[in-house]
């Protein structure tokens, strides 16, 4: 553990306050790491290296001069790149968007500037964070630095495979179905999805509006905590942000306890089309929590059944329309048909070179859903499908303190494996969705290697909507009783990358 | 077909929609600056031109006119309203979905008497108001059509894009008859007294303040079923309101007379020749693929908000009217013409600064209509105002000046010399009051007509007008001609 690189953020901040190491150093040692290893993981789509050292050179003048800093001064930090940053272009993972600088500055990527934390650079998606792979990404797939032949997860599998190939200590991820959990648990990494509302959105590129949130990536909990700290807030620009303040997430972090706490396991989502090696190391992750004195109990949530189909049908009509806005007209590619080019046909071409077959598939499958005389059918239900689910949250977290479940029903898998069946692919998210739709939050935390493939899984953490904290608290005491069985740290675990291979 | 015949076979059912542009100081949705008369692209935003990644928020001041306009229009205020998104692809509209409200207006189910000029007073229910965004403005270059179809290219200004409307709905308005253009008109004029009565937007048609869009259908007398109706859009003057309706209601009737079926359709008014054309037929394939606009949390004007603003409301333009046209005493068809005119706020002003009413009245609808009339332009744009017309008027009253004199002086003044006093003082204008003078100019006039006084003597007064004529144009104009009537008559019986 003595590679900088691989130590915890937490410990990164101290040795940064305490003058043992320099802004500049520690960046310059991540940037060193993105340039031997980011060809191969492909984890960043642009690096900010002069932007970066220049904003750690700053802190570092600031702290020789003895001035006041933010906790997180100086560290690191690698944002996904479907936020605006007015210093780096912003794609989205989308060739429609290739070469474009905002003009703005999203309001997350504002408070890291706020923090001055040096911005490493941006990292690779699924288009506009379709997919749970990375393999829809119009710049190739990011690699999983546990096997890299395999998926790093999805949508978010940039800032994953940074944060778990030691390319950056820190990430931003967004999450929409489980966009930041399921590249957590594949990556053997923490990921977090806040309660709607928690994190400002302004300044992400939409998914679907009513689903996104931002959200930490790190490798433990405290990390996630120290993010989280950062970026939580009400802002004026995000109407749909949470005026008030969910509490220290740190804090939580560092008070943890399992004794007294009910933990609900859910039935739907506790065995059926789990891989068996994931179903295990759950069972053990129970096993250890109740050791701890925690209270296992079974909830049941009928509706999260029709989560799938539900979220199938609000993602594309919400993503639809907010894609519509990519016509050539004021930003992004533009490609002007041969002949006679109308406004239409201009727009048409465009969109044809510009979007990826997912993004395509999903617009749509959105305008369908939206159409008159199928709205009440598609849209509609599916928002009483939503309604259903939130009622069973709420009936669930009568009986216990927090739900768990297995992040995702099984270890990463190869490339290429779900590329032609959409719906397997669809079914990665099927116990990270329904946080979505019901706007509660939650964590992944890992809790193993599973014996098949001896590849790291995770354990999803839930919570009622801005009850954030109980997610880090109880995700910290469990990461510790974990840590505590295996000696070192779940990331430990992970082979060495090799540059080139 | 004539027009009354048309009315013979047919009854008239007319709806309107008008957009009424809010004044506020930002945009609906954003903090850039309301004025689309700037440069081109300058008061833009990554919110108003849509760049990826921006979400909108609401305009308090906004949404606080909107429940200004539904109020006075003795709407229902919804406690919790939504936004929706009304998707289309349009070069100016920059997200290619429109934010407005659909299902759920922030203001319905009102009400609003109207008077048509022959005074009969028709009651229009109000549907819905709701609030929306305006597009960007397109301008066509090259070909000749002055659409995008056709053009060499187009260029667009955001300026406008995001500036706050609030469109009001009526529902199908039966039973105007003959008068259903004049109602039209009325209609919307009442709308437009209303906005700018409440001070929520500047309410200048002819800037776009305020827009309507008139549909107009017809069917056989007795028939249940409504006749397909047709959506004129954009008719931007009163005088066109009525012409539209007017001619739809004849176009739409030869139509039918003659078998034909009406289509469903938006038609463009043309000012010039009198007509309208067809534009997009309305189909099944306009699918705005409406849904609730997930990035704004639902508008929940508090219980209290709504009563602050009902109890801040001004008074009621039919109301302010009754008060008004009984203080000056008024009668019916005098105050009628008050109205028609539109110099109502001018006439209540120059009251205020001391004319007596009538005098007001007659100056303001009778010499500055007719000057503002035959010089094509709105009564804004003419440099008069109410304290000229009141200075004017008082100067008349007092015999200082004539009526003729005091046409002068008002032609005078729209000419830009100053002020009516300045203008009689720097022209020596005053009227000669001295009766020496006057009678020595009666004296030169009689010595040409002896005749007269002998006449007058024997009770034929009017013999009096040409030795006044004779008097006034020896005085140049500048005499109190009722004063000179007087001498005269004294001299003839003294
Ligand atoms: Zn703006």
């Amino acid at each position: 553990m003595s590679e900088l690189v691989k130590r915890n953020a937490s410990e990164l901040v101290e040795l940064l306050q305490s003058g043992e190491v320099t802004s500049v150093e520690l960046t310059q040692a991540f940037l060193d790491r993105i340039e031997k290893l980011n060809p191969l993981l492909n984890s960043f789509l642009h690096v900010n290296t002069k932007e970066a050292l220049a904003t750690a050179a700053e802190v570092d003048r600031k702290r020789a001069a003895g001035e006041k800093l933010p906790k997180l001064a100086g560290l690191p930090i690698a944002v996904k790149d479907n936020l605006t940053t007015t210093d780096a272009p912003t794609t989205a993972g989308s060739k429609i968007l290739e070469g474009w600088i905002p003009q703005y500055d999203a309001t997350v990527v504002k408070l890291l500037r706020e923090e001055m934390m040096p911005i490493l650079g941006k990292t690779n998606l699924d288009e506009f964070a379709m997919g749970s792979s990375t393999e829809f990404s119009a710049y190739g797939p990011s690699r999983n630095p546990w096997d890299t032949d395999r998926i790093p997860g999805g949508s978010g599998g940039g800032s994953s495979s940074a944060v778990a190939g030691f390319l950056a200590p820190l990430a931003i991820g967004s999450d929409t179905g489980g966009s930041i959990r399921f590249p957590a648990a594949v990556t053997g990494t923490v990921g977090v999805k806040p309660t709607y509302g928690a994190v400002s959105r302004y300044g992400l590129i939409a998914l679907a509006s009513s689903l996104d949130q931002i959200g930490p990536v790190a490798r433990n909990v405290l990390d996630a905590a120290l993010l989280s700290d950062v970026i939580t807030g009400y802002d004026k620009h995000d109407s749909t942000s949470l005026p008030e303040s969910l509490g220290s997430m740190v804090e939580a972090a560092k008070s943890g306890s399992l004794k007294g706490v009910r933990v609900g396991v859910i039935k739907e989502l506790s065995g059926e089309g789990f891989q068996p090696g994931v179903k295990a190391l759950f069972n053990e992750s129970l096993e250890l929590m109740v050791k701890a004195g925690a209270e296992i109990v079974e909830v049941s949530c009928p509706s999260f059944e029709y989560a799938i189909a539900a979220y199938y049908l609000i993602l594309p009509a919400e993503a639809s329309s907010n894609l519509a806005k990519f016509d050539s007209v004021r930003f992004g590619m533009r490609v002007t048909p041969e002949g006679n080019p109308t406004i239409e046909r201009v727009m048409a071409a465009t969109r044809e070179a510009g979007f990826g077959p997912e993004v395509k598939r999903r617009i749509i499958l959105g305008t369908y859903a939206l159409s008159s005389g199928y709205y009440d059918a598609y849209y509609g239900s599916a928002q009483k499908v939503r309604t259903l689910i939130q009622r069973d949250f709420a009936a669930a977290f009568e009986k216990a303190d927090v739900l768990v479940s297995p992040t995702a029903p099984t270890t990463a898998f190869k490339f290429g494996e779900k590329l032609e069946d959409p719906l397997a692919m669809y079914l990665n998210d099927i116990a990270t969705i329904p946080a979505n739709l019901a706007g509660t939050p939650g964590i992944s935390i890992p809790n193993g290697l599973a014996s098949e493939d001896g590849l790291p899984s995770g354990i999803q953490l839930l919570a009622p909507a801005r009850e954030d904290k109980r997610l880090y608290a109880i995700g910290a005491a469990l990461e510790a009783l974990q840590e505590d069985v295996w000696g070192k740290r779940m990331i430990d675990f992970a082979p060495e990358v090799k540059a080139g291979a | 077909m004539n027009y009354e015949l048309a009315l013979e076979k047919f009854e008239v059912v007319i709806g309107l929609e008008v957009h009424v542009e809010l004044n506020t100081n930002t945009k609906m949705f954003c903090g850039c600056r309301n004025d689309f008369g700037d440069e081109p692209n300058t008061n833009v935003c990554p919110i108003c031109i849509g760049l990826p990644g921006s979400l909108p928020a609401v305009n308090r001041k906004a949404v606080e006119s909107s429940i200004a306009i539904g109020l006075a229009l003795g709407c229902e205020i919804a406690p919790n309203g939504r936004f929706s998104r009304k998707n289309y692809f349009y070069p100016d509209l920059a997200k290619n979905f429109q934010t407005s409200q659909y299902d759920e207006p922030i203001a319905f189910e009102g009400t609003i008497d109207i008077e048509v000029p022959s005074g009969a007073v028709y009651t229009v229910d109000i549907e819905r108001a709701h609030m929306e965004e305006d597009a960007g403005k397109l301008t066509h270059i090259g070909g000749n059509t002055g659409r995008i179809q056709g053009a060499e290219y187009s260029l667009v200004d955001y300026n406008r894009a995001g500036v706050p409307l609030v469109e009001i709905v009526t529902k199908p308005v039966f039973g105007a008859g003959a008068e259903a253009p004049e109602l039209a008109a009325a209609y919307v004029r009442s709308i437009r007294e209303i906005v700018k009565a409440l001070g929520v937007s500047d309410a200048r048609m002819e800037r776009g303040n305020v827009r309507c869009d008139a549909n107009v259908s017809i069917r056989p007398h007795g028939q249940e079923k409504l006749g397909t109706r047709t959506e004129t859009k954009n008719v931007n003057s009163l005088r066109s309101i009525e012409r539209t309706v007017r001619y739809e209601i004849q176009r739409q009737a030869h139509i039918l007379a003659n078998g034909g079926t009406i289509t469903q359709e938006t038609r463009h008014w043309h000012e010039d020749r009198g007509i309208t054309s067809a534009g997009r037929p309305k189909s099944d394939a306009d699918d705005y693929r409406y849904f609730p606009e997930p990035d704004l949390v639902p508008v929940q004007p508090s219980k209290e908000l709504i009563e602050q603003i009902r109890a801040s409301l001004p008074e009621k333009p039919a109301d302010r009217r009754k008060r008004l046209q009984g203080e000056w005493s008024f009668s019916d068809l005098e105050f009628r013409d008050v109205v028609n005119s539109g110099f109502l706020d001018e006439l209540e002003e120059t009251v205020a600064k001391g004319a007596k009413p009538q005098a007001a009245r007659k100056w303001w609808t009778g010499e500055i209509a007719r000057l503002a009339n035959a010089d094509g332009k709105d009564v804004s744009d003419l440099s008069i105002t109410p304290s000229d017309v009141a200075e004017l008027a008082t100067l008349v009253e007092s015999g200082k000046i004539n009526d003729r004199i005091g046409r002068e002086v008002l032609q005078a003044v729209l000419e830009g010399a100053g002020n009516p006093a300045k203008i009689v003082a720097d022209r020596g204008l005053e009227v000669v009051s001295d009766d020496g003078a006057l009678m020595a100019a009666i004296d030169e006039a009689l010595a040409k007509q002896p005749d007269v006084l002998e006449k007058i003597r024997e009770g034929k007064l009017q013999a009096a007008g040409s030795v006044i004529g004779a008097v006034m144009q020896a005085m140049n104009g500048q005499a109190d001609a009722g004063r000179v009537r007087e001498l005269i008559i004294e001299r003839a019986n003294a």
